[in-house]
Formats: C-alpha cells, sequence, structure tokens
C-alpha cells in the first residue's frame, strides 16, 4: 500500500532520526490509550502501530529499520499469543511465560530512562539562568536542535491522520490534477506565522479539501521544524499543537523555491 | 616580599579564589593553592598552609550563608566535585540581557535520552545504547561527544574491540550536577546491568596483553579519524 504519487517529488525525504523511534511510538501509544504497560492488549496496539506505519510510508518519511524490526517482533508476539500455551514452543530462561514479557521490560526500562532525561532536560533549563564571572556560560556552541520540546512527531502525525480522515478518500483520484508543492507550502506557513502569531494544526488543515495538499503542508510543517524555523508546542498531552515562528530564526528563508509546478 | 597588614580570613582567601576561577575548585584545589602561596610568599602566608580540607569546607559553609544572608546575588553551587561562583538563578535574566546572550540551544530529547543512558550505565558500548533507545545513535553520539558532553573511556573486549562511552566533566557542569549520584534512582538503573557486560572478561589473558600492545599503535593512528573505528563491530 505505499503511496509515492502522493508525494511531488522524492527529494522530500524526512529522516526520523532527530525525532523517535519505535519505542516512543509504542510508549505513546499506550499513553494515549491509558492502558497498563505491564498488560499490553497486543492486539489493538499492533494495529495502531501498523497504522501510523503507513501514514509515515505515505509521508515518505525515511522509516528506520527499527520501526520495522519492531513491527515484525509485535507481529510474532500476536501471533504467540494465540497459541494455546503448551504450543508456544520452548519457553525462554526466565519463568515468565508471557510473549509480551521482553518488551515489557525492554519498554518499562527504556521510560525510566526517558524520565531521567526529562530530569536532565529541567535541570539544563535552570542552568541556562546560570553565569559565571566573565559571562561564562556553560555554552554548548550553538548547535541548533528543533523545538519539538513538549510535542512528539507521533503528535504531528495523528493530527496529519484526523486531517486525513476527514477528506473523503474518492478525492484520490483527483491528486493527479492538483498541483502542490512542499517549498509552496513552506512560504505559505511563514507568511501565516509571521510576527510570531501562532496557529494551530487543526486551523492550519481546516479547508483543505485535498489529501495531496495535507500531506504537502505537514510535510512543510516538518521541514521547518527541522530547521528550527518553527517550533511545536502542546500545553497539554493530546491538546491541540500549535505551531509558530522561532524568535531568533533566520531572517530569510533558508529554502528557496527552486520549483514552482 | 609584603608588607601585609591585615591577614585576611580564609573564607576570603576562598571567595577570592573562586571568583577568579574559570572552573569549580575541589578543596583539594584550593588546599594547593593555600600551600602554594606560602611556598612563594613565606613569612605570615605559611599560616594558611595548615589548613586542612575539613576547614576549607566549613569555611566554604560560611561563605555560602554569607553571601545568602547579605543578599549578594551570588550564591556558590556545588558543580562537578567542586564549587562554583555564580548568580542567583532568579537574576539570570538581568544577566543575560547585560550580556546581550540568546537562550543556549537546549539539547533535543533524543540527545538528553542518550546522554541519560549513558550517565547510568556507564562505561558503555554504542550497541548497548542502541539496545536501550531500539534505534540507531550513531549521529546523536557523534553530536555528544563533539560537544564534550560525552567521552570515549576505553575499548571493550568484545570482538572488533568496539569503544566504550562515558560522560565528560563538562556534562556534570552544563547540567550543574555535583555528581552522577544526583541523578535519580542511580542506585536502580545502573543495577539493570546488560548480560554483555558480564561477558567481558579476558579469556586468554596472555593473549590479550600482546594482541592489545599490538594494536596499541593501530588504534593511535586509527583515533585521530575519529569515531570511524567503531564501526568495526
Amino acid at each position: 500500500m505505499h503511496m509515492p504519487d502522493l508525494l511531488p517529488n522524492e527529494e522530500y525525504k524526512v529522516s526520523l532520526e532527530v525525532f523517535e523511534g519505535p519505542l516512543d511510538l509504542l510508549l505513546y501509544l499506550i499513553k494515549k490509550d491509558e492502558v497498563d504497560i505491564y498488560d499490553i492488549p497486543i492486539g489493538r496496539i499492533t494495529t495502531q502501530y501498523m497504522e501510523y506505519l503507513e501514514l509515515m510510508k505515505i509521508l515518505n518519511l525515511e522509516i528506520a529499520g527499527d520501526f520495522i524490526v519492531m513491527a515484525a517482533t509485535l507481529m510474532v508476539i500476536k501471533s504467540r499469543l494465540l497459541l494455546p500455551d503448551e504450543a508456544r514452543g520452548p519457553v525462554e530462561e526466565d519463568d515468565e511465560d508471557d510473549p509480551r514479557w521482553d518488551l515489557v521490560r525492554q519498554l518499562v526500562e527504556y521510560k525510566k530512562f526517558k524520565d531521567a532525561a526529562g530530569f536532565l532536560e529541567h535541570l539544563e533549563a535552570v542552568q541556562e539562568n546560570v553565569f559565571l564571572r566573565e559571562g561564562e556560560h556553560v555554552e554548548l556552541g550553538a548547535r541548533p536542535e528543533i523545538g519539538m520540546q513538549d510535542v512528539s512527531i507521533f503528535d504531528l502525525i495523528s493530527a496529519l491522520n484526523q486531517a486525513l480522515d476527514r477528506v473523503p478518500k474518492e478525492e484520490l483520484n483527483e491528486i493527479f490534477a492538483e498541483q502542490y508543492t512542499v517549498s509552496e507550502k513552506v512560504d505559505y506557513l511563514l507568511e501565516a506565522t509571521k510576527n510570531g502569531k501562532p496557529l494551530t494544526l487543526g486551523r492550519l488543515f481546516r479547508g483543505m479539501r485535498s489529501r495531496h495538499e495535507i500531506v504537502c503542508t505537514f510535510l512543510a510543517v516538518l521541514e521547518l521544524i527541522k530547521l528550527n524555523r518553527l517550533a511545536a508546542r502542546q500545553d497539554n498531552h493530546f491538546e491541540e499543537i500549535v505551531i509558530e515562528q522561532v524568535a531568533g530564526g533566520e531572517p530569510e528563508p533558508v529554502l528557496q523555491e527552486e520549483e514552482t509546478v | 616580599m609584603s608588607d601585609l597588614e591585615v591577614l585576611p580570613e580564609l573564607k576570603e582567601i576562598i571567595g577570592a579564589l573562586l571568583f577568579a576561577a574559570k572552573k569549580p575548585l575541589t578543596a583539594k584545589e584550593i588546599r594547593k593553592a593555600l600551600l602554594d602561596a606560602g611556598a612563594s610568599y613565606g613569612g605570615p602566608y605559611q599560616e594558611f598552609s595548615e589548613f586542612k580540607d575539613d576547614d576549607i569546607l566549613a569555611a566554604i559553609e560560611d561563605l555560602k550563608t554569607g553571601l545568602v544572608q547579605s543578599g549578594s546575588g551570588l550564591c556558590i553551587a556545588e558543580v562537578a566535585h567542586g564549587f562554583r561562583l555564580q548568580n542567583k538563578i532568579s537574576c539570570g535574566p538581568w544577566v543575560r540581557t547585560l550580556l546581550d546572550k540568546d537562550r543556549t540551544a537546549r539539547l533535543s530529547k533524543p540527545a538528553l535520552e542518550t546522554l541519560a543512558i549513558i550517565a547510568y550505565r556507564q562505561p558503555i558500548l554504542r550497541s548497548e545504547i542502541e539496545s536501550v533507545r531500539g534505534v540507531a545513535v550513531d549521529q546523536v553520539l557523534r553530536n555528544l561527544v563533539e560537544m564534550q558532553l560525552v567521552k570515549v573511556t576505553g575499548r571493550s573486549e568484545l570482538p572488533g574491540r568496539p569503544w566504550l562511552f562515558g560522560t565528560t566533566q563538562r556534562f556534570l557542569e552544563h547540567f550543574g550536577l555535583r555528581s552522577l549520584e544526583e541523578m535519580p534512582g542511580m542506585e536502580e538503573l545502573k543495577r539493570m546491568v546488560p548480560v554483555e557486560k558480564a561477558e567481558r572478561t579476558k579469556p586468554f589473558p596472555e593473549m590479550e596483553k600482546e594482541l592489545e600492545q599490538r594494536e596499541e599503535q593501530a588504534v593511535t593512528e586509527e583515533s585521530d579519524e575519529s569515531g570511524e573505528a567503531e564501526e568495526a563491530d
């Protein structure tokens, strides 16, 4: 079900490495559904996981192999759960014979490190206000980091999903007639968020009737976030996502439109 | 060489040292400064050579309270195993404005996570970090090394002798941590040791030694080209 035709060209491949990995997606789904991490409904989570993967494919996001590996792992667990106990084959060294156990352990462990990362994030924010004599600030050479402190890539994809759901599928045929480009949408976004005007993703997608247009717009948002021109924030988990321009971003767009078809 | 009228107090000297230092000072470093000054200036300066670490620590405490009570806008923080004179945190915005500094670029989530894993589990292999995070960390790790928050601490005995990574002094300074023990749940997270670590022994010590020596030369050449060698596993 690959749908490369939705995209204007191949050059807009966004790598996910700067964003998040498969474990983050699983934790995201678990949190979103408020399910118990020790008793994951594998069937439901697997279905949702595959949906997100499918969306990422539509976006032509360069899906890391790790996402595929995790998909396979989920499938294996799902199928093993379907088997009666004795047919599950050799039980792993642990006395735990729940096929989900390894994954649960990995998730729980990872979650702890994520929390520790949150602790560091907090400390870093405090240290921003610490100066030494000579105005020495514990600086790290200005490496621009993407403005997604409070939003995960999956929140963004989830917003995209909602927007796509609104648009009737049959319009897929019209895609070839319409021509939208990511660079055109980049310009549009910069204009729409000028002078620090915040924009919600919901409002951004409202009124768009074409899946192609939505996808192009979405990719433009991702691109601008990666370039550190836009920041995305979400005041509460699973609430509306707001995008706004990063203060002190470059005065002129880095992205010059090369082609406006 | 001097015609010192009134000797300063120990805490005044320490305050001056902290003021002038470019990095956090440990009690040991302060004691060394006292000793060296005593030796080179002689006379009454030698009086301060007698002080022990405990005296120094007590004087720092004294100094700390003094700074707070007098409302000086300064404070002494314990960072990276030492002491650092810095502004009161709530005064930060004005200092920032005066210095005309932009907000510092903060670290991304993947970078923070990778750092957290390294902080708890060091020395750690790249592959071990990846198995916790479930994604490749090549680029993130490279950036962290470049920012001097992480360094190569050695090589593992595993085939291919991959690099081991650990956090730096700068890591503690950046986050204002006194020591790694200040990370929450250090005992618990440290204990979940991956299996590979237990196997990191030398089965053939003699042969290992020889190989090590032979590799030493190769390594020094290799390391100029930075991280490339870690791909070897």
